[in-house]
């Protein structure tokens, strides 16, 4: 029969829609309003998984994100989605979920197994067990323990799914829709605040509706609809079900987690993202986050059907699933009679309650003794039967102390052990706000104490237990965030009244429940984390072994790790390990709460940040030009930029070969659009320059043009380029492409903090403008066929001066500036009309032979001259001399970094300088990045002294051999030495010379 | 994620700045006059104070303008912003 274990009536599932779903390959049917667990508690099915280490039978323990065991993996193909939580997934029609944990099989008892491995898996097992080589461990250990461990398997498709980030801000946040959060959202909305009310469930009211008590003469969850009704209806107020705060960081800024496609399965709209990550500011946070409840150590407290009695309570009424017959229930607390009471009504055939306290608690358990309840005082579960589903309990009676138990001859039947320790106040979110915990002895859980930041506590995070406190506390809560936020309370609000209303017993502290045997002998096992299989004799064993500390603790017995985070486990944990080193728990403290609360996937944290859209591309106004003509392009931080044009039947050298023997035999040309260009305006403008480059700018004329070298104050050199006076106030500099941004940022800092008195303007003009740079024996003949008007004799254009003229038709400057040593022009035009530029350049340079060139060439080109490149030939550890650009370095003037240079550090005669290097082998190319040694080092085993390491290193096609710059210890000193180079398991054997390769003739003037 | 009160936009999200360091470390007059030491100083050492710090901020993507924030490191709490070239406000003169 379908659905054996659903009560006729009652809960919050519509029965009208029966939805059909698969679960390890069987088939199950379900209600609309299920989560998955209840709908296979429906069924009957406890079984769901294994535990990690021992792999005993597990079942679905919690109703909630505190679920430790009913891990499933959901759906398949690229939306595969590992370790998702039974208790947590809404059912939908067609859903399909299998077991993550299941080695070596979900049905199959593998007992024997445990008993042989068992001592091997001790605390620290990880650490004791799996010694030996590193080989032993990646072939035999590591897969074993991965496959014994069987957590989920990531999807190996890209994910086809949606996800966005929304930002927003607020007056109120209020996290959690129970009865301090609804309240609360209810107050401050009333009062006109911007508010935001997030809940994690499908709909809002937490515990709420799953309750008995009435509120203002309405049962709970129909107040609850009420309020959830005035809050949709309030403009400023914006209710996110489904939503999760996992993030609370500085300035009460909290990031959410939306699921907004998940629950419908295939019906999910294609319009809509599939979850999103809110980022909120809110002026003021209101934590409601609840309480979860804690299980009780007891022996062998891990079987299918051992579940947390709220979790019962919230399947019998929310769900109207009876997840057992035969329930025993099993207590230190009041609110277990809540769970006896509901079974009892829900038709169940026998209920017992285990109270391990003497006394006889308070108006609940009052309630469940007067509705004929049998409740058993003073006594504790000292042990559990049942393989596949627990069958029955043996119980104690507990001692005064709480240290030992007597057994009795008492057995109990049952097919459901309804377990409670008590309430931990989810004070995550509240310790990630950097807000103290404070031990309660009297509710025996963390409770918040100071907060750091401007927010309020409300309801069962505080420790209350009773609705009517809850309610209270919300008021209150928002009371004083209304305060703090300016806004003044509707006079419409009161503390709604609650019945049935009485006062609870206190709860007895039971962190490890006495047995028949010390805990650790026997075969029976008291399980603190059931993700992780730690049991409390792994806290003991752990201590004994000195990891005393709570945080050494956790490490060593992995107690509070996997995807719950110890949600259920972590107090009792560190109460055990307390009681063991006889410290209070105060004294033991707890672990660090780190975001993210519940799991967040990658695919909602990146949002839409995704492919094409992670980085910005930038391209030049000649980008299609070269897409068009096969160009193969780098990237130079978000720049593309052709590295070179290869043509059909060339491979990548061939073609960087025929574009360097085109620049040096008629004439290349280069898109340079991507050069930073800063102009500097303003009467200062000249003294700006002159503190900032290393030469001297005072004597720069109008028209023009100086290369320029710039080092942090540190005296290491960070950038290059040249600067041209337009006007006298008025200047153009170029910076490399990689740091025009940081070039800017340099100039505006010390601009605005050292010296302010100097009246400057910068600005970026990198966009504005589109540069063709012609360069080669040609590049005059082309540039007259270009711009036929313009009198390139040196007289009239000297090297290192700019004219302004019509070029192709567009008006343009002309920059007389020289990387490849050939004569060279830098055409500049309106960035508009940079693509006309190109192919006017193109159409009257092809009967001059004029190539299009990329940045390899261009690389080759300059390193034939000795040239430098910044990022290459320095690394932020080279200084100008370390260049041999001493005639860089001004002696008349001060600049950023020169009082550096005088130091005893970039003094030293072992610096590592710029020299150019030849292999004895013309054909063989140095790696650039490779380690150069002493040429008698080579053959020595190592370590041997590094002397130095290649910075460029090309094939020129026009010395028909390889050539290569480095920086080597003391270089300048040593050319002529024959020194080597290790790699690919070969020694190459190079000499040491000046860094320039072809050098300048006699009568060349251009620089 | 700090919230930073640019004293020319108003607060904006941190992810919009750039830290430059400590604040009020002016560079030396006459870096010649000064011993290495001195300039060692200058360049390298700089205080980790667990307590509250005055730092430089540059508002990269919104105004460009630099300033100073006194910020406690322990809370991350920002106790003052203040314009590049005033003295420090939790400090007399100086
Ligand atoms: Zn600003």
């Amino acid at each position: 029969m379908s659905q054996r274990f659903r009560l006729p009536s009652g809960g919050r599932v519509d029965r009208a829609k029966t939805l059909r779903f698969r679960f390890n390959g069987r088939s199950y049917e379900g209600y609309q309003g299920d989560t998955l667990a209840s709908a296979l508690l429906a069924n009957g099915v406890h079984l769901v998984a294994r535990g990690i280490k021992y792999h005993r039978p597990r079942g679905i323990h919690a109703a909630g994100v505190e679920e430790p065991n009913a891990l499933v993996q959901l759906g398949r193909g690229a939306r595969s989605e590992p370790n998702a939580r039974a208790t947590e997934i809404e059912l939908f029609d067609g859903l399909r979920a299998t077991s993550v944990n299941v080695w070596p099989s979900l049905a199959h008892d593998w007992r024997s197994i445990n008993g042989l491995f068992a001592k091997l898996l001790v605390a620290g097992f990880y650490y004791k067990t799996f010694k030996g080589t590193q080989g032993l461990w990646q072939r035999v250990y590591e897969p074993m323990i991965r496959r014994a461990a069987g957590f989920g398997r990531a999807p190996t498709l890209p994910d086809p799914d949606r996800y966005d980030h929304m930002n927003e801000h607020c007056d109120v946040l209020v996290v959690g829709g129970g009865a301090a959060g609804l309240m609360a959202a209810l107050t401050a909305g009333r009062a006109g605040a911007r508010v935001m009310l997030v809940d994690e469930q499908s709909e809002p009211g937490g515990w709420l509706l799953g309750c008995g008590a009435s509120i203002d003469q309405h049962p709970a969850p129909k107040w609850v609809a009420g309020v959830v009704a005035e809050l949709r209806g309030m403009a400023e107020v914006v209710l996110l079900p489904r939503t999760t705060a996992f993030g609370y960081y500085d300035q009460n800024y909290v990031c959410l987690l939306e699921r907004r496609a998940d629950h419908l399965g295939r019906a999910a709209p294609a319009y809509s993202s599939r979850q999103r990550v809110w980022h909120v500011r809110a002026r003021h946070v209101v934590l409601a986050a609840g309480a979860h409840e804690r299980p009780l150590v007891f022996a062998d407290n891990d079987r299918p059907g051992i579940m947390l009695a709220g979790a019962v309570t919230t399947y019998v009424r929310r769900y109207g699933v009876l997840p057992g017959r035969r329930a025993v229930i099993f207590t230190n607390n009041d609110s277990a009679y809540e769970t006896a009471l509901a079974l009892t009504q829900a038709g169940a055939d026998v209920v017992t309650v285990i109270d391990a306290r003497a006394e006889p608690g308070g108006a609940l358990a009052m309630a469940a003794r007067e509705a004929g309840i049998r409740v058993l005082d003073g006594r504790v579960v000292i042990g559990t039967r049942g393989t596949r589903r627990v069958s029955g309990v043996e119980l104690g009676r507990l001692g005064a102390d709480g240290s030992s138990a007597e057994p009795t001859s008492e057995r109990l039947d049952c097919d459901l052990l309804a377990v409670s320790g008590g309430h931990s106040p989810v004070v995550h979110l509240f310790s990630q706000s950097q807000g103290r915990l404070r031990f309660d002895e009297t509710l025996g859980a963390f409770v918040p104490g100071e907060p750091a930041q401007p927010q309020q506590m409300a309801g069962a995070i505080n420790g209350l237990s009773s609705l009517a406190l809850c309610l209270a506390d919300g008021l209150r809560a928002a009371r004083a965030a209304l305060e703090a936020t300016g806004f003044s309370e509707a006079t419409t609000m009161a503390v709604p009244r609650v019945e049935p209303e009485g006062q609870s017993g206190a709860l007895r502290p039971l962190w490890l429940v006495p047995g028949h045997k010390p805990i650790g002998r026997g075969r029976a096992k008291h399980f603190v984390d059931l993700q992780n299989d730690t049991t409390a004799a792994d806290i003991l064993l752990a201590r004994r072994e000195g990891f005393e500390a709570v945080e050494h603790m956790k490490r060593y017995t992995l107690a509070g790790f996997g995807t719950d985070q110890g949600k259920t486990a972590n107090l009792n944990a560190l109460a055990i390990l307390a009681r063991a080193t006889g410290r209070s728990i105060a004294e033991t403290g707890t672990t660090t709460f780190r975001p993210p609360y519940t799991p967040v996937g990658f695919g909602a944290l990146a949002g839409t940040e995704i492919g094409a859209l992670s980085d910005p591309i930038r391209m030049t106004p000649m980008h299609d030009w070269h897409v068009a003509h096969g160009a193969a392009f780098e990237n130079v931080g978000q720049w593309r930029r052709p590295w070179c044009y290869p043509r059909s039947g060339e491979t990548m050298q061939d073609a960087v070969n025929r574009e360097c023997l085109a620049v040096r035999r008629a004439v290349g040309v280069l898109d340079a659009s991507t050069l930073g260009k800063i102009e500097i305006v303003g009467p200062d403008a000249a003294e700006l320059l002159n503190r900032i480059y290393t030469n001297g700018w005072k004597t720069l004329r109008v028209g023009q043009v100086r290369y320029g070298l710039m080092c942090r104050e540190d005296g290491m050199v960070f950038d290059d380029g040249t600067t041209a006076r337009l006007a006298p106030e008025r200047y153009v500099m170029t910076t490399t492409t990689g740091n025009a941004a940081i070039v800017l940022d340099w100039l505006e800092e010390y601009l605005q903090t050292e010296w302010p008195e100097l009246k400057v303007y910068c600005t970026s003009v990198t966009e504005q403008w589109a540069v063709a740079s012609i360069a080669g024996p040609k590049a005059d003949a082309l540039i007259t066929r270009l711009a036929p008007s313009l009198d390139l004799s040196d007289a009239a254009f000297p090297a290192l001066t700019l004219r302004e003229g019509v070029v192709a038709g567009i008006p343009a400057r002309l920059f007389r500036i020289s990387f490849t040593g050939e004569p060279s022009y830098e055409i500049n035009v309106p960035s508009d009309r940079g693509l006309a530029l190109w192919e006017a350049v193109m159409e009257a340079g092809a009967p001059l032979g004029v190539a299009p060139y990329g940045t390899e060439a261009m690389h080759v080109l300059r390193a034939e001259k000795g040239f430098i490149i910044v990022g290459q030939e320095t690394d932020g550890t080279v200084t100008p001399l370390d260049l041999g650009l001493e005639r860089m370095v001004s002696r008349q003037k001060d600049f950023i970094g020169r009082r550096s240079l005088g130091r005893a550090d970039t003094r030293r005669a072992d610096r590592k300088q710029l020299v150019g290097l030849l292999t004895d082998e013309p054909s063989v190319v140095l790696p650039e990045g490779a380690q150069l040694v002493r040429k008698d080092d080579a053959t020595r085993a190592p370590p041997v002294p590094m002397i130095g390491h290649v910075t460029s290193s090309y094939y020129s096609a026009v010395l028909g051999r390889s050539i290569a710059l480095a920086l080597v210890k003391g270089g300048r000193g040593r050319h002529g030495e024959i020194i080597a180079a290790r790699f690919d398991g070969r020694t190459v054997l190079a000499r040491i010379g000046p860094p320039v390769f072809i050098p300048k003739p006699e009568a060349s003037s251009d620089g | 994620m700090l919230l930073i009160a640019c004293p020319y936009c108003g607060p904006r999200d941190e992810i919009e700045f750039r830290c430059g360091g400590e604040a009020h470390i002016a560079r030396p007059k006459e870096p010649d006059a000064v011993t290495d030491e001195a300039w060692a100083d200058y360049l390298f050492r700089r205080d980790n104070p667990k307590g509250v710090i005055a730092e430089r901020w540059f508002h990269t993507y919104g105004c460009r303008r630099w300033f100073n924030v006194l910020r406690d490191t322990r809370t991350h709490a920002i106790l003052k912003v203040y314009r590049m070239g005033a003295p420090r406000p939790d400090r007399g003169p100086s």
